[in-house]
């Protein structure tokens, strides 16, 4: 990567914008794939804002009053749903929670019916959750309004990527040439692919450390760098996200046991010594502790930047809602 | 009653005559054809303005009977997969469509049975009844016979009754649960792949198994380099081998999955470039022996899901002929060895006695237009249902009349 695609770059307008001005020129956010330096951009700067607002005593500012978001989950979360579910409630939508359970897809509801449905109570933005890779790209061929894909299979996280990002830029200052090491369980991730994307269209350096029955065998293809070896991935490094391990990789099939993965690729003060000395390290939660990463390397005030995430994904949401709204808005006269 | 089809470039792969001339069908049956026949006083005769005149095309892997679609793409022989509503894994069931096939379908269908009982994998099928019921192979359809010992016992049982085992080339386990082929298309929309070794490994184990029984065994719908390679090497060593790829593999690589495309979900998967053009220069040297359609219509109820839940399979007989001829005027396939492989080979393996214009034989025939261009269109395809990978696709090649038994069932235009 050595375009100098930075966020420092500036570009004149007309080279970078559609002939529309708009700085954001997608109607749905299902991926970071498609996401150009400037779109990206855009999307943390308006969220840098939105960080400030979250630290007032007053957060809430009713600029999308009127529109309804609906959070629809086919599978499970916490963390995600409520994020999306404050960042909608800080903006004044009207927000309306779906999980599975309640939902007729246990009844034998095709997706497609299902968004027919939704779309007929015209919500202004839809927020889905899959397990299916793509399923929310084909949710939202039969939406009139925006879709916000929060995690569709291995395919893409969008907002997960955008978040961290924020993190890193207001950490590092930039994301440009930063050393970034992705460490887990690649293979079956969409945090990592999305990651990925945003990383190296901003610029960055990006690695993956991982053992080779959780890395896809041409993942090299993708613009990153390929570690088996732990200590040798995080030699330099200036941030290290570790990704969950989930229970049912670590039976056998995948890894031996949680012991001999927390050995070699654990995160411990140890390795984490090959990194650099402001080494950044990220986690998406939730973790497991002892197992991807030791519990003293994620409650080290100084480098951990696990619960500065958490609030970054606020923001970054409420920026995310209110960037594909806003041409609604505008039309609204609001 | 005496028909002549004059002025058609002949082509009988057969008896490899290549020339232009008359054909002469004598009610059901052809009577003679060359260069310099005479007409019989009263003969209808049919101008073939020079298009090629050659054997109907026997489709050696078809899901459903579909029968107008098929002789619109020349198909004038379906070989019927098991894995219909009814499983084929009886005689009875045999006979039965076989019964229809002679009173009621204007083609011919002849079935293939299960291999195994109930497509298991676990116990023979009643492969000896079958075949004498009119069952032409033996196959478990998708799904690779993955046990050692019962593929060795299938072969040595099917050896005795001379019938022909077909079976799906994919490692069972290396290929579990994969939607789409392992490489970076799959990799960047999140799918879980099937390497393209599955395949190579299985062919490779059942050609040992082969070689040990002195058994035959075809392989359905070869896709990969890999596959290819396997195969040739198998041919080399004089086993009994043989195989075919569907259409589709010689067109489209991966690439067409973009977007979760689920109407390029088939399986096995599009592979990659390198693999497409291996499939197109293995055809061409006569590695792969047979092309097929491998026709499954699927209602969109099935297609229009998630990518890995969707149904794999795509529709095939209308757009066959075309996409193959598209490697013949691309000069890598020859007009004799494509014809080849959709006539007098299938019909050598099944033990048919179709696929020639050999005097006496039944006038199955299909004369088409190797140049005329047309575009695919998905509503405009006569199949039971319309998903395509190659909606709005340009092609050229179209056929203009199907005959099945002296009888013209199909026509183009005028």
């Amino acid at each position: 990567m050595n375009t100098d695609l930075t966020e420092q770059t500036s570009y004149p307008r007309a080279d970078v914008d559609p002939p529309s001005g708009s700085l954001f020129p997608h109607k749905h956010l299902l991926g970071t794939w498609a996401l150009d330096p400037t779109a990206i951009k855009h999307l943390l700067d308006v969220a840098d804002g939105y960080v400030e607002q979250n630290r007032q005593a007053i957060k809430t500012k009713r600029i999308c009053a009127g529109l309804t978001q609906i959070n629809l989950f086919f599978e499970n979360s916490t963390r995600t749903l409520m994020s999306f579910e404050i960042a909608g409630k800080r903006l004044g939508l009207d927000t309306i929670s779906m999980a599975t359970g309640s939902s007729s897809i246990k009844k034998g509801e095709t997706l497609l019916d299902t968004a027919s449905t939704l779309n007929a109570m015209h919500p202004d933005v839809l927020i889905v959750r899959h397990g299916d890779s793509g399923a929310v790209k084909l949710l939202s061929e039969k939406m009139d309004c925006a879709v916000i894909n929060a995690g569709d299979g291995r395919s893409e996280h969008p907002t997960q990527a955008l978040l961290d990002a924020l993190t890193i830029r207001r950490r590092k200052g930039s994301i440009h040439g930063q050393t970034i090491v992705i460490s887990g369980d690649v293979t079956h991730s969409r945090v990592a692919r999305s990651n990925i994307y945003l990383l190296n269209a901003m610029g960055a350096r990006v690695r993956v450390v991982a053992p080779p029955t959780l890395l896809p065998k041409d993942i090299g293809h993708l613009g990153v760098e390929v570690f088996h070896d732990m200590k040798q991935g995080l030699e330099g490094a200036d941030v290290v996200m570790m990704l969950r391990l989930q229970q049912e990789r670590m039976q056998g099939a995948f890894l031996p046991s949680m012991r001999e993965y927390f050995h070699f690729w654990g995160l411990t003060r140890e390795k984490l010594q090959a990194a650099d000395k402001d080494v950044l390290v990220m986690h998406p939660g939730p973790m497991n502790r002892g197992v991807e990463i030791a519990s003293d390397v994620a409650d080290d005030f100084d480098r951990s930047a696990i619960q500065e995430q958490v609030e970054m994904g606020v923001a970054v949401r409420m920026a995310c809602i209110d960037v594909l709204t806003r041409n609604l808005r505008e039309e609204a006269g609001s | 009653m005496i028909t002549a089809y004059t002025n058609a470039r002949i082509l009988d792969p057969a008896s490899k005559f290549d020339d232009t001339g008359t054909l002469l069908v004598n009610d059901k049956r052809i009577e003679t054809y060359g260069t310099d026949v005479s007409i019989p006083d009263g003969a209808i005769i049919v101008n073939c303005a020079g298009r090629i005149l050659c054997p109907g095309f026997i489709d050696m892997r078809a899901h459903a009977v579909d029968a107008d679609a098929a002789l619109a793409g020349g198909v004038t022989t379906i070989i019927l997969q098991p894995d219909q509503t009814t499983m084929i894994e009886t005689d009875a069931v045999v006979e039965r469509i076989r019964h229809r096939s002679v009173n009621a379908e204007i083609v011919t269908v002849y079935p293939m049975g299960v291999a195994t009982q109930g497509m298991q994998g676990e116990q023979i099928a009643e492969i000896g009844q079958m075949k004498a019921s009119g069952a032409v192979a033996f196959t478990d359809c998708s799904k690779p016979v993955a046990n050692s010992q019962v593929m060795r016992r299938l072969l040595e049982y099917a050896k005795h009754f001379d019938a022909l085992i077909v079976q799906y080339a994919q490692d069972k386990d290396l290929g579990s649960n994969g939607v789409a082929h392992e490489g970076e298309t799959a990799l960047r929309l999140g799918l879980s792949g099937i390497p393209a070794v599955a395949e190579a490994m299985q062919i490779e184990r059942d050609a040992k198994l082969a070689q040990l029984t002195g058994g035959r065994v075809h392989f359905a719908l070869i896709s990969s380099r890999e596959g290819v390679e396997a195969i040739k090497t198998a041919k080399a060593a004089g086993i009994n081998v043989s195989c075919s790829t569907a259409a589709h593999y010689l067109h489209l690589n991966d690439n067409a999955l973009e977007g979760y495309r689920t109407f390029a979900k088939v399986l096995p998967p599009l592979r990659s470039e390198e693999d497409r053009l291996a499939l197109v220069k293995a055809l061409a040297d006569g590695t792969i022996d047979t092309l097929v359609s491998d026709h499954a219509p699927k209602s969109e109820d099935v297609k229009r899901l998630p990518f890995a839940q969707a149904a794999a399979g795509a529709v095939g007989f209308e757009t066959m002929l075309a996409l193959a001829l598209a490697q013949v005027h691309a000069g890598k396939v020859s007009m004799n060895t494509l014809l080849k492989s959709l006539t007098i080979t299938p019909a050598k393996l099944l033990g048919l006695d179709t696929g020639t214009l050999t005097s006496g034989a039944y006038a199955d025939i299909v004369i088409f237009d190797p140049n005329k261009p047309w575009r695919i269109k998905a509503d405009e395809l006569i199949s039971s249902a319309k998903n395509t990978p190659f909606d709005t696709l340009p092609v050229q090649g179209q056929v203009w009349r199907t005959i099945v038994d002296g009888k013209t069932v199909f026509q183009q235009g005028s």
